[in-house]
């Protein structure tokens, strides 16, 4: 059984795990952090990944994607209210948004894919072999769109991916592991961009879970928003300038929001600092805790209402709460622990680092799932009911919210006319009676034979599967013939424009490689260009002057190379200069023997 | 949309669907795992949920038993830990690992265990009432128009505030007569269950049988009506 690494590709951050030796251990990158910021950038030169993307952020906004989670499994439609805050351009095409860099559009599974691929490397360096299979993590609130997205990211980024499973339960697998937790536990779950609250039962290593409940819209970036909103006013008022023309200052000022929101954390207050833009001077004041949380305090209100239902629907009151756990870096706001510990009547834990135990469940996940770990098994639910639309707009639901998955739900359809040869089915997700209140999931045709309205009967079976993925089959009752269906999803790439990407992101991929090729041959040749450059001013007058000038025409030679886009032209240019700075190389060699000689008895040098 | 509701109606005599091992054709003697060759095994589709679990056909359940029941079924069924395994095993664990939790979901709670011991003793669809229970129909007539009255009214004004305490206090009346309902309910599952336990075969025990089935249906079907009037109360009055 090949290895299979833990994932949280998350709003703000992205972090890879793996079982090491019994415990889930976090995979840090050649710098030692263990966060890839999940941001995508297109330079010239190509995709980059991560915290060199991040710094793209102020120099090259519109074409630096930072928050695409935000954007899975979604159309245009759905974040159309937030469209001014992104500075990098969103269209839509066949109910998938895409997001234009340069002259390409990339679907957000394409984004995401490109951060995926960064931590398949980055655990591929670490652990010395390929890595080909992931457990990935969501939102307990992703619906199946967003999942279906999450999955289709996977396989453009190469990656098989073996099971999708929530935030907050994986949480609760790597805090239930070390802790070994009996009791019902809730996990507060508030990142960049999504809040999830799960209740659980903790029972000799089975981890059920109750209810749960959330906002996939909901974050610490609406905090920053909040923040950066405040700024931005505040320079239009004090300096006549609105920031929401210039996009590079407008990540300026995002990024010092979200700073001085984590400084509040640990200080009172805090300054800020904001260079403004054409030289018009400089933005400063004092924010103070209080004025922070005054200003963001119904958006933390906002995760109070998903809690009270989650407690409700797992027929519990907060007394009925044995411990609460708090996950995503958001909870490091005082602010936030408080409204937690007022509603629930406790202090909540935070022993593990917030950032890391998601990625830390998703590898206890992935160990139970290669059979290393065999005493743990997670029941997870669905978290939005399933349902159909039938007459007059309504939906009849099949497989109620919180219902523990792998589930399943047999409808039988039969004909009104006769000779009627399809029926049209419309699936959906949400609570609401209607379905235009709903979110419309796929649309399929049943295929029925001709026969007198009624006698047919098809069987329909809804499938929802241990990663909360809707599954559909059908069956002629009559023959017993099952029959394919082609589910049209509503919001989400179809089978061959994920092939197709898959196909691009390889084609990228070699992009990616010979750019990765150039780079580092321009970083050598700087290299050898400095220390030879360097020889030649020390030991030139060791040398003939015929060899100097050898050694000056190569340097020449390789200094214009560099500036070329031909990693192989600069290598070959290297060798060369290597070549020309040999005598140059002897001589000097040379010369620092004998003067490491001098003063030495020959018996000392003979010995070593 | 063209489609009726399937009705989860097993057979009152169970029938084994499976009698051969898909894998390696040995008679199953195991209960969930061939017992020669260990490979796991589809649920029968004609099992009942109470089969399923390995329990008898009681509405007396211990909660306590039956999580650790399906606790240990999940640990046997669950997809995680078929990952490794043929795609066929994968695809009985998940459907097994689906009709168990199906299975657990419905008898977990007495009401719904109720409904479907009904079901598949009696074969019945379940009752929608649409006209109130002899007995409550001059209040829930009353209680309608009180209704209508409070939507149209002020609410803030006096006469909504006199209407809705009055809607509270029939709310509380409601929410006790489906707790009698309940604990009528409850007789009758003992009754049930020693009738069972003592399984005659006379033809007293038989109209004993139907008795019990056709009080237990009425109870069921009243206390359903009677939910629906406090939750659209509660939805009303908040």
């Amino acid at each position: 059984m090949p290895r299979i690494v833990g994932i949280d590709l998350g709003t703000t951050n992205s972090l890879v795990a793996y079982m090491k030796d019994g415990v889930p251990t976090v995979i840090p990158g050649r710098g030692g952090r263990t966060m890839v910021p999940s941001v995508v950038a297109m330079t010239d030169n190509g995709l980059i990944v991560g915290d060199p993307a991040k710094e793209h952020l102020t120099r090259n906004p519109a074409r630096t994607v930072y928050s695409v989670k935000r954007f899975m499994g979604k159309g245009l439609a759905d974040v159309q209210s937030e469209l001014a805050y992104f500075p990098y351009s969103l269209t839509e095409q066949g109910g998938v948004i895409r997001i234009k860099l340069g002259d390409k559009s990339y679907s957000p599974p394409q984004i995401s894919a490109m951060i995926l691929k960064d931590l398949k490397q980055r655990a591929e360096a670490h652990l010395g072999e390929s890595i080909s299979k992931a457990v990935i993590t969501v939102p307990a609130y992703f619906n199946d769109s967003q999942r279906q997205a999450t999955k289709d990211a996977g396989m453009i980024a190469g990656l098989e991916v073996v099971r999708i499973i929530n935030e907050p339960t994986a949480a609760s697998l790597a805090y239930g592991l070390q802790q070994k937790t009996q009791g019902t536990i809730a996990v507060y779950d508030l990142g960049g961009g999504t809040f999830d609250i799960s209740i659980l039962k903790l029972k000799d290593g089975i981890f059920e879970v109750l209810a749960t409940n959330g906002d996939t819209h909901l974050g610490g970036d609406d905090i920053d928003r909040r923040v950066a909103d405040l700024f931005v006013n505040e320079i239009r008022g004090a300096f006549d300038i609105n920031l929401m023309d210039y996009p590079d200052h407008m990540q300026i000022v995002r990024l010092e929001a979200e700073r001085a929101k984590i400084r509040l954390s640990d200080s009172e207050k805090t300054e800020i600092a904001i260079d403004l833009p054409e030289g018009k001077g400089r933005f400063t004041r004092e924010l103070t805790r209080d004025q922070l949380e005054a200003l963001t305090t119904d958006i933390v209100e906002r995760t109070l209402g998903p809690c009270r239902l989650a407690l409700k629907d797992a027929g519990l009151t907060p007394e009925g709460i044995n411990e609460v756990v708090l996950v995503g870096g958001s909870t490091r706001m005082p602010m936030v622990r408080d409204r937690v510990q007022a509603l629930f009547g406790k202090q909540p834990h935070c022993h593990l680092n917030p950032d890391e135990v998601v990625a830390l469940g998703a590898a206890v996940q992935a160990d139970i799932l290669t059979g290393g770990t065999t005493d743990m098994l997670l029941l997870d639910v669905t978290p939005l009911s399933l349902g159909i639309e039938t007459m007059g707009g309504v939906m009849s639901s099949l497989i109620r919210r919180n219902t523990t998955i792998p589930a399943s739900a047999k409808e039988m359809f039969t004909t009104y006319v006769d000779g009627q040869t399809g029926v049209d089915i419309h699936i959906l997700q949400g609570e609401r009676e209607l379905v235009k209140d709903n979110r419309s999931l796929a649309r399929f045709r049943l295929k029925v034979p001709p026969l007198p309205a009624g006698v047919p009967r098809i069987e329909v079976t809804f499938l929802i599967d241990a990663n909360g993925i809707l599954n559909v089959k059908a069956s002629d009752m009559r023959t017993g013939q099952s029959q394919s269906i082609e589910v049209k999803p509503s919001y989400g790439l179809s089978d061959n424009e994920v092939e197709r990407m898959i196909e691009d992101s390889f084609k990228f991929a070699q992009e990616d490689v010979s750019a990765r090729k150039l780079i580092e041959a321009r970083l050598d040749a700087a290299a050898l260009f400095t220390t030879t450059e360097k020889s030649l001013a020390e030991g030139g007058t060791l040398i003939s002057e015929k060899d100097a000038a050898a050694v000056r025409v190569a340097l020449a030679a390789l200094n214009a190379a560099k500036e070329g886009n031909d990693p192989k032209a600069i290598r070959a240019r290297m060798a060369e200069l290597e070549e020309a700075a040999k005598p140059l190389s002897v001589a000097m060699l040379d010369n620092s023997l004998k003067r490491g000689l001098q003063g030495k008895k020959v018996s000392e040098v003979t010995k070593g | 949309m063209d489609h009726t509701q399937t009705q989860n109606t097993g057979r009152r005599e169970l029938q084994m669907a499976r009698s051969m091992c898909w894998h390696c054709q040995s008679e199953v003697s195991g209960e969930y795992f061939c017992e020669r060759c260990v490979k796991v095994q589809p649920v029968s589709k004609e099992a009942d949920y109470f089969t399923c679990l390995g329990f008898p056909r009681r509405l007396t359940i211990d909660p306590q038993k039956l999580e650790a029941k399906f606790y240990e079924l999940s640990r046997a069924f669950h997809p995680d830990f078929y990952q490794n395994k043929s795609e066929t095993e994968q695809a009985i664990s998940l459907s097994n690992a689906a009709t168990l939790n199906t299975a657990y979901r419905t008898l977990r709670d007495p009401i719904q265990r109720a409904e479907y011991l009904l079901a598949i003793e009696a074969g019945a669809v379940k009752e929608i009432r649409t006209t109130p229970p002899a007995d409550l129909f001059e209040e829930i007539l009353e209680l309608q128009e009180t209704l209508e009255e409070y939507r149209a009214s002020d609410q803030s004004s006096q006469t909504g505030q006199h209407l809705r305490s009055k809607l509270q206090s029939e709310q509380h009346t409601l929410e006790e007569r489906k707790q009698e309902m309940e604990t009528q309910l409850q007789h009758l599952f003992v009754e049930w269950d020693a009738l069972q336990d003592r399984g005659e075969a006379t033809s007293d025990a038989r109209t004993q049988r139907d008795r019990l089935l056709k009080g237990m249906r009425e109870i069921l079907s009243n206390r359903t009506y009677v939910r629906n009037i406090v939750n659209d109360l509660v939805a009303t009055i908040g």
